[in-house]
Parts: structure tokens; C-alpha cells; sequence
């Protein structure tokens, strides 16, 4: 299968394979107007399988999301189709409005527009708890 | 420290302070009758706790304090729905200190990001109550003399029971502390608490099913309910329920220094007949708690004796 190549742009690299659709969603690239391109279980020498999502734009990133989903991503930023900039994203302290908690005690539930916020408590096991809770973030 | 939201918000160092300024107090309660004059707690209750609510007022009240405030979220403005920032700013402009508790987890802390006012945390849902923590250490330092170098037994509803979790983190930061869980199968500790604090802090524990085989041992016991609804099924819980009652009975094999505590309200989870007993420390527990509270005022205020 051949994808064409993107002249200005970003592409979202080593993304694990199937995250794709969620990355899709968080950063609401559903909502933009230029191409965009999903590519699942391209093959990689690194991963075995791995996802790609190519957006003809160049838009503000919130890499917080990407590294949160999946810490593994490289943003690569192109410019009149050569690669000018790569980042590697990773696991972000805090991460805010991306989940909500879902604990039905906690204040999020009901005081109106209070941010829901989670904080990383343990890199190596990549949890992240309610602020305000404390609840993990699967534990709902 | 600006709020007092979570226990583990202390350091070991602010704890001593504050046991020993309430150590202080009970000794010379009349140098501390006038040092909070003019200034005024705001006691903010969404949900009823006379136990905690009485403790704080009594405390501002020996201070020489003032006190308003609300008992129950029907007579909030929170009836109306107003959201618990609104409030919080509202009433951090008629007082200096508010101690607040919410059945909502996470409620203080959203009040302590709105305002300067100093805010304790008095009970948010099943999460923090700082203050009761502070309370069981007083207890305890008062009752032993020390905080280190003891064998606690906690017995009851360890799963839901969040003095209990709270006491375990203030403690285990404490050298040479043994923790023995006393609970049924279905109410043991929960695997995080063992795994992030025992586990992970090499500190001696073990889980038994019964009091009995470690009465013996125990320097201090925790009791807390074993609530019914907690239960499956009834038939579970009244298989389980006499386990957990402390008696005379089960007093004749510990320790003549034993330490009984209890968060109360207690049901019927000690004996009566155990009250009169030197051990029974629960209602000593009780008092010292307006004490460390009155302690724990007076630093939030940064008022001292000494200014009067």
C-alpha cells in the first residue's frame, strides 16, 4: 500500500500498533479540514507492526496527549517535504481534561467546569491519579 | 503549611510541633485562653459529623476564638447548587480559618486552590480526615510516650476504613513500627496499602483472622466497625461480626500497657464492659483531638502564646 508523502506537515511516528484511532479522537483531527492519513500495522524493523498518522497541516500539537497515550511517539515536522524537526514525546507529569474521573465521590462529579486533572504517581507502572480523588485512573 | 488536606501534608517535624504545642496546651490551658480573641472558624459541614464539627468549635471556642458555620449542606447555599468554590470564597471574606467537610472526595482541596484562607480538611467522603490522624498520633504519644518501636493492631474494617489507611502512612514513617491487620477475609487491607506502603517501606506486617491469636502482642489496638452493609450477604456477616468484638474475655490475654483506640462512634464493636478497664483509651482519644486541634489552629493562624 503506498500513502503519499507530505509536503508541509507532521507525521506521528512508532505509534504502537491499534493506538492509532485513539490518538485520532484525543487530538480531534477528525475536526480539521487538510488530508490526513492513517496508516495501521505499517511495518516496522523496530516494532514488528506500527501505526502512522501523516496530517498535511501544521498545527499545534498537545504532545502532553501523545505522550500520555503512548510515550513511544516521534513527532516529525515537514517542510517542503524534508523532515526539519523530530521530537521524541514522553509520559507527561499531568495531564489535564484528556480523561475525566469517573468515581462517582469525587468533586469532579459534580462541581461545575472544575478541570480534571491527573497526575503520573508511578513512572515505571505508568499510573496517573485524580487530583483531587486520588482515584486511578482505571479504578472507575 | 498553608491547608491541611491530606495527613501525609505534614512532615514528621510539623507533627512533633503540633503534639507539642498541644502537650503545652493541657498543661497551661490558661496561656492559651485569649491567643485566637477576635478571630473567627468558620466551621463549613456539608454533611453532619457533630463528633468532628463539636471538637473544632470547642477548640476555637478555648482559644478564645469565635465560630460560624453550617451543620449540613440543607442549610448551605450548596442547596441552591452553588459550587463548593463560590462558597469558599464567599466565606474566606468573613473568617480567618475554615475547617470543612464534604461527602464529595476532593472537596477541600478545591476550596484550598480558591482561597488564602487557611483550610482544614474535616472529612472529605472516604478519602482524608487529617485531623483524626493527628488525633490517633496524639493518642498514641500520649498513651506510649513515643511513636516508634511499637506493635499496632488494626482490627476490623481495614478495607474501607480510611483512618485507618491514614494512620498506617503517618506511622509508617515512624522506625520500627510492626503493623498486625485483624480483619475478616472479605474486609482485609486493601493490596495497594501493601504493596505501596509496607512493601515498598520493608515494613513488618501480617493479616490474621482473628484477635485472639495476637492479643498477646499488641502494644496499641485500633478497633473500627465492621458495618453490615458492608457484607454480602447476612448470613457472612453475622458469621463474622462476634470476631471483631473487643470484651473482657479477650482483654485477660494482652498486655498490661495495651492501648485501645477507636475513632468512634463505636456500635457494638467493643464491649461496654471494657470502658472501665485502664486500656479503654477511645475516650481520651476523643478529648486529645480538640486539643491537637487547637494546636493545629493556632499554627494555621501562626498565633503563639508568647505574642499575648
Amino acid at each position: 500500500m503506498k500513502i503519499d508523502s507530505i509536503k508541509n506537515g507532521i507525521v506521528l511516528d512508532h505509534i504502537k500498533a491499534g493506538k492509532s484511532m485513539e490518538i485520532y479522537k484525543y487530538l480531534g483531527l477528525d475536526r480539521l479540514d487538510c488530508s490526513v492519513a492513517i496508516i495501521k500495522n505499517a511495518v516496522s524493523n523496530k516494532m514488528g507492526k506500527k501505526d502512522i498518522i501523516k496530517i498535511a497541516d501544521n498545527l499545534d500539537l498537545n504532545l502532553d496527549v501523545l505522550g500520555y497515550i503512548d510515550p513511544n511517539i516521534t513527532v516529525c515536522y515537514i517542510k517542503d517535504g524534508k523532515m526539519v524537526k523530530k521530537e521524541h514525546v514522553e509520559l507527561p507529569e499531568r495531564i489535564t481534561n484528556i480523561i475525566r474521573c469517573k468515581n462517582p465521590r469525587c468533586i469532579t462529579s459534580v462541581e461545575r467546569e472544575l478541570d480534571h486533572v491527573f497526575k503520573l504517581t508511578d513512572r515505571e507502572n505508568r499510573v496517573y491519579r485524580c487530583i483531587y480523588c486520588e482515584a486511578k485512573k482505571s479504578e472507575y | 503549611m498553608k491547608h491541611l488536606i491530606d495527613p501525609m501534608d505534614l512532615s514528621v517535624e510539623e507533627i512533633d510541633q503540633l503534639l507539642e504545642l498541644a502537650d503545652d496546651i493541657i498543661l497551661h490551658k490558661e496561656k492559651y485562653q485569649e491567643v485566637c480573641k477576635h478571630k473567627k472558624l468558620a466551621t463549613l459541614f456539608f454533611e453532619p459529623s457533630t463528633r468532628t464539627r463539636l471538637s473544632f468549635e470547642a477548640a476555637m471556642m478555648e482559644l478564645g476564638g469565635n465560630v460560624l458555620g453550617f451543620s449540613s449542606a440543607d442549610s448551605s447555599s450548596a442547596a441552591k447548587g452553588e459550587t463548593v468554590s463560590d462558597t469558599v470564597r464567599v466565606v474566606a471574606g468573613y473568617a480567618d480559618i475554615i475547617a470543612m467537610r464534604h461527602p464529595k472526595e476532593g472537596a477541600p482541596y478545591v476550596a484550598s486552590r480558591k482561597v488564602d484562607v487557611p483550610i482544614i480538611n474535616a472529612g472529605d467522603g472516604g478519602h482524608n480526615h487529617p485531623t483524626q490522624t493527628l488525633t490517633d498520633l496524639m493518642t498514641i504519644k500520649r498513651e506510649k510516650g513515643r511513636l516508634d518501636n511499637l506493635t499496632i493492631g488494626m482490627c476490623g474494617d481495614l478495607k474501607f476504613g480510611r483512618t485507618v489507611h491514614s494512620l498506617i502512612k503517618a506511622m509508617s514513617r515512624y522506625e520500627n513500627v510492626t503493623f498486625v491487620m485483624i480483619s475478616p477475609e472479605e474486609l482485609r487491607l486493601p493490596e495497594y496499602i501493601i504493596k505501596d506502603v509496607f512493601e515498598r517501606n520493608n515494613i513488618t506486617y501480617k493479616e490474621v483472622r482473628t484477635m485472639e491469636e495476637v492479643m498477646p502482642e499488641l502494644d496499641i489496638l485500633y478497633m473500627t466497625r465492621v458495618q453490615k452493609e458492608r457484607f454480602f450477604n447476612e448470613a457472612d456477616y453475622v458469621r463474622l461480626k462476634d470476631s471483631f468484638i473487643l470484651d473482657e474475655k479477650k482483654m485477660e490475654t494482652a498486655k498490661e500497657d495495651l492501648c485501645i483506640m477507636h475513632p468512634l462512634p463505636r456500635v457494638n464493636e467493643i464491649s461496654t464492659k471494657v470502658d472501665d478497664d485502664p486500656r479503654a483509651c477511645y475516650f481520651k482519644q476523643a478529648l486529645y483531638g480538640k486539643y491537637v486541634r487547637m494546636a493545629l489552629i493556632m499554627t494555621m493562624l501562626g498565633v503563639s502564646a508568647d505574642e499575648n
